[in-house]
């Protein structure tokens, strides 16, 4: 049907924001390549969202510039890009499929109950699609604005803090449901979270943010699906939680 | 009396919900509540007929009703229900319309609030009945009149509650709608308007008793026709039977608009549990 999406890479050169005279991040540089799935992380207030934010045109940098794909200053593929915020953001007002069918308003909304449909059975809601947000409990209403987030076969995927809110069981299916999206799609994803454990349970790479600027960068070479509690992860896991947990002086010095 | 009550419905509607495992007798419950006017109605009715209440204080129910037959038949009635009813739905969708066009045009438009809000609100603190002089020197008692003061007060609900709806529209989903490539169009027809469908009922609803409320002023001053000139006419013949109808009238005319508006509500807001609710009393 639609073609194989592939996903599109990301550059940021020089990056900054700042609100009023505080500076969130400054002149940061990332390259994220075609199909990665690259984890953020940091303390809260680092500037990971804002990081994220900007790259998906939600805001806009104070100076520096980023492109997608690989021809320079090329304008935002808005239909290309699609966010999953930390809260669903479902209208209440309009039924499950038809929130689904939301994901195409900005690109080709061709046979778009069918594919809002196909994208509802993907994560497991197909039964659900007549129905009112209302109805639905946290983590079903996360799943809808999941796939509302891919029925448009969208090439990069930035989630922000999209299991924040939900217990730790639901947390654990949607990381799986996540993984296996990316799997089948191959789109690039960037996902912001303050839970190193979910990080590295879905990504290839780790960056860890502070004082607005890189402060660690760790590719996560380890085979998917990933165990739980596995040797490989959990002496990852403690080296970035050692590190977020150093005293910013401490690093400075 | 039932505008007190708007602004609660949504709690109400928890309330009925969280309350309703313990209140299985629920069909009881709402035939209680016609007990206290039945009983009303049949004291009345003795006290007129044994000679305890005068006929010139107060007519029996059986002579409202005669007066009712009587007017239906001679067509007087259903003329002047017809007048008023037409008054009220003019005054209410002209002053209606131009209240939404303003807050429409005041909630999305900053430049717009700037230059009009402060003047609207000046003009709202005027009590709109104390034009009723000025208004009868500009259009005489004709229909302008009426649908002149009907719209004036209808404006201000509509206008103040539509423009909070559409403030107190949940910014996160206007962000999301923009982030998937909603243009304005699209944002206004799928997420502002539905969000701000709730409060333009709440609007509508006290619109409706204004509505009322000025026409029975202005038609028992200033009209030639309606509930309120027949009324207005049957004081001066002492024909209390008619004027004790004409205020039935304007009560059941009232309580029909009120109970559209909640058919509407049912079929427009049926998304939120709270309406769904209800539905139920």
């Amino acid at each position: 049907m639609s073609p194989v999406s592939t996903g599109l890479a990301v550059t940021a050169r020089g990056l900054s924001k700042s609100f009023g005279d505080r500076a969130v991040l400054s002149n940061l540089d990332l390259h994220v390549p075609a199909g990665q799935f690259l984890a953020i992380v940091g303390r809260s207030g680092c500037g990971k969202s804002t990081l994220l934010r900007m790259l998906t045109g939600l805001d806009t940098p104070t100076s520096g510039s980023f492109w997608f794909g690989e021809a320079r200053h090329a304008p935002l593929p808005k239909s290309d890009v699609r966010v999953m915020f930390q809260e669903p953001r479902l209208l209440p007002w309009a039924r499950v499929a038809a929130n689904v069918e939301v994901g195409l308003t900005g690109g080709d909304g061709l046979n778009a109950q069918a594919r809002a449909l196909d994208a509802l059975s993907e994560v497991g809601l197909a039964d659900r699609a007549t129905q009112w947000p209302a109805t639905l409990s946290g983590g079903q209403k996360q799943r809808v604005a999941l796939a509302r987030a891919l029925v448009s076969r969208p090439k990069l995927l930035a989630l922000d803090e999209p299991l924040g809110a939900l217990d730790a069981l639901t947390r654990i299916e949607m990381q799986g449901l996540i993984e296996r999206v990316y799997l089948e799609q191959g789109f690039t994803a960037i996902l912001v979270t303050h839970d190193v454990r979910e990080a590295l349970a879905l990504a290839d790479r780790v960056v860890m943010i502070e004082n607005g600027a890189i402060a660690l960068d760790v590719e996560v070479d380890l085979p998917r699906p990933r165990r739980r509690g596995a040797m490989e992860t959990a002496a990852l896991e403690e080296r970035i939680l050692s590190r977020l947990l150093q005293p910013a002086a401490a690093v400075a010095a | 009396m039932t505008d007190a009550t708007l602004m609660t419905d949504a709690a109400l509607g928890r309330e009925a919900k969280r309350a309703a495992p313990r209140r299985p007798a629920f069909k009881i419950g709402a035939s209680l509540g016609w007990l206290v006017p039945v009983l009303l109605l049949v004291a009345w009715q003795v006290s007129a007929s044994t000679g305890a209440l005068s006929s010139s204080i107060l007519p029996n129910p059986l002579d409202v009703i005669k007066a009712a037959w009587r007017l239906t038949l001679s067509g007087e009635l259903l003329s002047n229900v017809e007048v008023s009813a037409m008054r009220a739905f003019a005054g209410l969708i002209v002053g209606g319309g131009i209240g939404l066009a303003f807050a429409f045009a005041n909630g999305l438009s900053r430049w717009s609030d700037g230059l009009t809000d402060t003047t609207l609100q000046m003009v709202r603190n005027v009590p709109h009945l104390a034009l009723i002089p000025l208004v009868i020197v500009w259009f005489g008692i004709d229909e302008g009149a009426k649908l002149f003061l009907v719209a004036l007060g209808v404006f201000f609900p509509i206008y103040l509650n539509t423009l909070h709806g559409i403030r107190a529209v949940d910014p996160q989903l206007v962000e999301m709608g923009r982030s998937y490539g909603m243009h304005s169009r699209t944002l206004f027809w799928r997420i502002i308007l539905p969000g701000a469908l709730p409060s333009i009922f709440v609007g509508l609803r006290f619109a409706l008793g204004i509505t009322w409320l000025t026409l029975i002023v202005a038609e028992t001053i200033a009209a030639q026709s309606g509930i309120g000139y027949m009324a207005m006419q049957a004081r001066e013949f002492m024909q209390l039977d008619v004027v004790v109808l004409a205020i039935l009238i304007y009560a059941v005319l009232g309580k029909l608009a009120d109970s559209s508006v909640r058919v509407l509500e049912r079929l427009f807001l049926s998304w939120n549990p709270a309406y769904v609710q209800t539905g139920a009393r």
